[in-house]
């Protein structure tokens, strides 16, 4: 593998080309920039500050649920940290972190524009980020929230004595942010697109984002209000959702729900989109069925918005509402399965190369699918009261959420790490991360499936001995995520400086921005290019063997 | 792209200035597809508590002056039509008339935020605001026949009301501040019949925030009135 890399590494007296990390090197010219590559690497920095912080208070429940008395947390304490784990992974790191990150830089350079539409807008919807994110660490050094993320009326209303307002104000500012990503992305894919660059042209990567900013326009606005009703109502003692007022806090649910059921598929679309750009480069094919994948990310969109009240079937809603929510949550599974079997068609006879971008490909292939089919089960009304707030479903939305989410961005990352950074990163370490993460994570929630199925509740810091075994395992599964994860940041850290350089095209794949130098230059492209054929036309590039261009 | 070079508020990233005003004019009308949800969680709100507890509902409109709110609407409506002949001022590149229809704009939107005021202070007089000193007497039908009304449910009704009304007070001051700038833009003469984006953009959230008046004045004030 090292025997190909001296034919990529430039010679270091050779000056390198003006490109958009060394257009200026001032603070100034960061905090200020509006070039969206500038900006998805500000991201890049915050969205990873969250994750790890949130993976803190992860370690802390891991570490208490070790053993079956309540000996490291109190009652309380645990309360906040899953409450701080749900609200940082949730608000500040799974929605902003593939198309913040990912999705700013490679948009525009997918659709072959200078920008996003609104670059401006697009800093502004970092900085209200990061007012959002400082105005939650403040709230969390001073006592943090015990609500749980749902923000469940009537406790976070009139029970809950933890600073409610704060959090919920830092969520409704960084909901803003989100809106304004999704608002670029949309005009951005209008109104942008490179001449001959037409809607079935695009790559499944665009289409996947722009489904997810419908869902982020047409669902954030709705919790902002409804957490900004919560906060009057616990400021001015409104009664909207207070019973003893006349008010009904199933509506709040209702309310919640509409914007964060649909919120799960802003997580998981963009990196469903990912995952559509790594089998097809790592299979050398085109995607199998190109428009039913494309248009699977809108119907994911459009239906998402209509299950939303599987999460309250034991909430007190009718029967037949709950009858009505269970088949349309299972017809949501159908464009998900689409995408599954559609990946796995384009696998066929593909000439498929092991890389790690590939890796993390599988192994979300395979945790989303088992987190997909336990979605079918709670779907089921019958069991869905049976394993309501118990393990099950924490395994269940983990399997997505961790096991789908973090693969496709890790994967992602991995894969345009040399586009963002104009170098390769170590390949051997990658494959060991890929293993780690892997292994870890299943060890760490398979066994709360198992958890759950026998009755162990969700949110209690103690729980009966005979659970102990399942919970140790799940500990000691964490351990080897988080080693999984902090590996790639060490490496890709190291790679900046010492990681070969890497060509403009090093996976020979087919998308517009490996026409483009890497890194490319500030305004992407020096000549704007015109688009004469389809997306994924690995048929007619030359299928020069991998040799995996990445050396050490 | 060569004589486009001189034009100057086109941004380097847009192909020609065609391009960055269909560009603008969609992203503003998807944020006012952001807006109609916000506003659509209270209106929804509103829908369902007014099924549930049509009486207080009934009776609490009825404590509302349908002449301040009649009044209100016939700013607004007015502030509507000088917003669009302020768009077409822009279009014909009339710099004072623009400048003068979007002062009388930034009035009228005032004028509504000052009757809203006085209609507040009205609501505190008389205890309809929902808190501790929140009253509610019984309301009589036009026959005479007592209605007989929960306090509870009535607060919820004012409840709804403030967060509606409130709401939609603050979208009024962001569009007066909003146009206060536009209109000093204009005065420096920033915009000519080639570029008046701004304007146009400015108008449709105008035209958004009176439309959603135009809804609320009806369920607010109007409906449900005689049970």
């Amino acid at each position: 593998m090292a025997s190909n890399a001296a034919s990529t590494v430039i010679p270091a007296n050779q000056a390198p080309k003006l490109n958009y990390l060394n257009n200026g090197h001032t603070l100034r010219s960061w905090l200020l920039t509006t070039d969206h590559k500038r900006i998805a690497l500000l991201y890049l920095i915050s969205v990873s500050i969250f994750f790890f912080l949130g993976g803190f208070f992860a370690m802390l429940i891991r570490l208490e649920l070790l053993t079956p008395e309540g000996d490291l947390l109190q009652a309380d304490t645990y309360n906040k940290v899953f409450t701080m784990h749900g609200m940082i992974m949730v608000f500040f790191f799974l929605i902003p972190v593939v198309p913040a990150v990912l999705g700013n830089f490679l948009v525009p350079l997918m659709v072959g524009a200078k920008d996003l539409a609104f670059p401006r807008i697009n800093l502004l919807s970092w900085y209200l980020y990061v007012i959002a994110g400082v105005l939650f660490l403040h709230c969390m050094l001073n006592g943090g929230v015990d609500t749980g993320w749902t923000f469940y009326t009537p406790y976070s209303t009139v029970g809950s004595n933890t600073n409610v307002i704060e959090a919920g104000l830092a969520v409704f500012i960084a909901g803003f942010s989100s809106i304004f990503t999704g608002l670029n992305f949309i005009v951005t894919v209008h109104r942008m697109r490179a001449p001959g660059l037409t809607w079935d042209r695009l790559p499944l990567f665009i289409w996947a984002n722009y489904a997810t900013a419908l869902i982020m326009i047409l669902g954030t606005p709705v919790v902002a209000i409804t957490i900004v009703l919560v906060a009057v109502e616990r400021l001015f003692h409104l009664g909207i959702f207070d019973p003893r007022l006349g008010g009904d806090p199933i509506l709040f649910q209702h309310l919640f729900w509409f914007y964060s059921h649909p919120a799960v598929y802003i997580m998981i679309l963009p990196s469903m989109g990912v995952i559509s750009e790594l089998i097809t480069c790592f299979s050398r094919k085109r995607v199998f069925g190109y428009k039913f994948v494309a248009l699977s990310s809108i119907a994911i969109a459009v239906i998402g918005f209509l299950v939303w009240a599987h999460h309250m079937f034991v909430a007190g809603i009718s029967l037949y509402a709950a009858m009505i929510f269970s088949f349309l949550t299972f017809f949501v599974g159908v464009p998900s399965a689409v995408k599954v079997f559609n990946w796995t068609a384009t696998l066929y006879r593909g000439s498929i190369t092991y890389a790690t971008p590939m890796l993390y490909a599988f192994g979300f292939m395979g945790l989303f699918t088992i987190g997909g089919l336990t979605g079918l089960f709670l779907a089921t009304l019958g069991i869905d009261v049976h394993v309501t707030d118990t393990y099950f479903v924490v395994a269940h939305f983990h399997y997505v959420m961790v096991g789908g989410v973090l693969m496709g961005f890790l994967g992602g990352m991995h894969f345009w790490w040399p586009k963002i950074s104009g170098r390769m990163y170590p390949e051997g370490w990658a494959k060991l991360s890929a293993l780690l993460v892997f292994v870890g994570f299943n060890l760490t929630f398979f066994p709360q499936f198992i958890l759950g199925y026998v009755g162990m509740p969700r949110r209690y810091w103690q729980y009966p001995p005979e659970f102990q075994v399942l919970n140790v395992l799940s500990t000691a599964g964490s351990s080897v995520l988080a080693v999984g994860y902090l590996l790639p940041m060490i490496y890709l850290l190291w790679s900046l400086k010492y990681g070969p350089i890497a060509t403009d095209n090093p996976w020979n794949a087919a998308g517009l921005e490996w026409k483009t130098s890497s890194p490319p230059p500030t305004f992407n492209f020096d000549e704007t290019p015109v688009v004469t054929w389809e997306a994924y036309n690995y048929d007619e590039i030359p299928d020069v063997p991998l040799e995996a261009p990445v050396a050490r | 792209m060569e004589h486009e070079a001189h034009y100057p508020a086109l941004l380097h990233h847009f192909a020609d200035a065609q391009q960055q005003k269909n560009a603008a004019s969609l992203g503003m009308w998807l944020f006012l597809v952001t807006e109609i949800m916000f506003f659509g969680g209270m209106f929804c709100a509103y829908l369902i508590y007014r099924l549930a507890h049509f009486n207080a509902f009934a009776a609490g409109s009825q404590q509302l002056s349908i002449a301040l709110g009649a009044f209100n609407t016939a700013v607004l409506i007015v502030s509507s039509v000088t917003v669009v002949l302020a768009v077409k001022a822009a279009e014909a590149g009339k710099r004072k008339v623009l400048v003068g229809y979007l002062v009388v704009t930034v009035l009228l939107g005032l004028t509504f935020l000052v009757v809203k005021g006085f209609e507040y202070r009205e609501k505190f007089e008389r205890h309809h605001v929902p808190g501790a000193s929140f009253s509610f007497t019984d309301t009589f039908d036009d026959n005479g026949k007592k209605i007989p009304v929960n306090p509870k449910e009535a607060e919820l009704f004012f409840s709804l009301y403030f967060a509606m009304t409130g709401m939609h007070a603050l979208h009024m001051i962001i569009g007066c501040g909003l146009f206060t700038g536009l209109a000093i833009l204009a005065w420096k003469g920033h915009y000519s019949p080639s570029y008046y984006t701004p304007i146009e953009n400015g108008g449709l959230y105008w035209h958004l925030v009176d439309i959603i008046w135009i809804y609320l004045f009806p369920l607010l004030y109007l409906i449900s009135r005689h049970s």
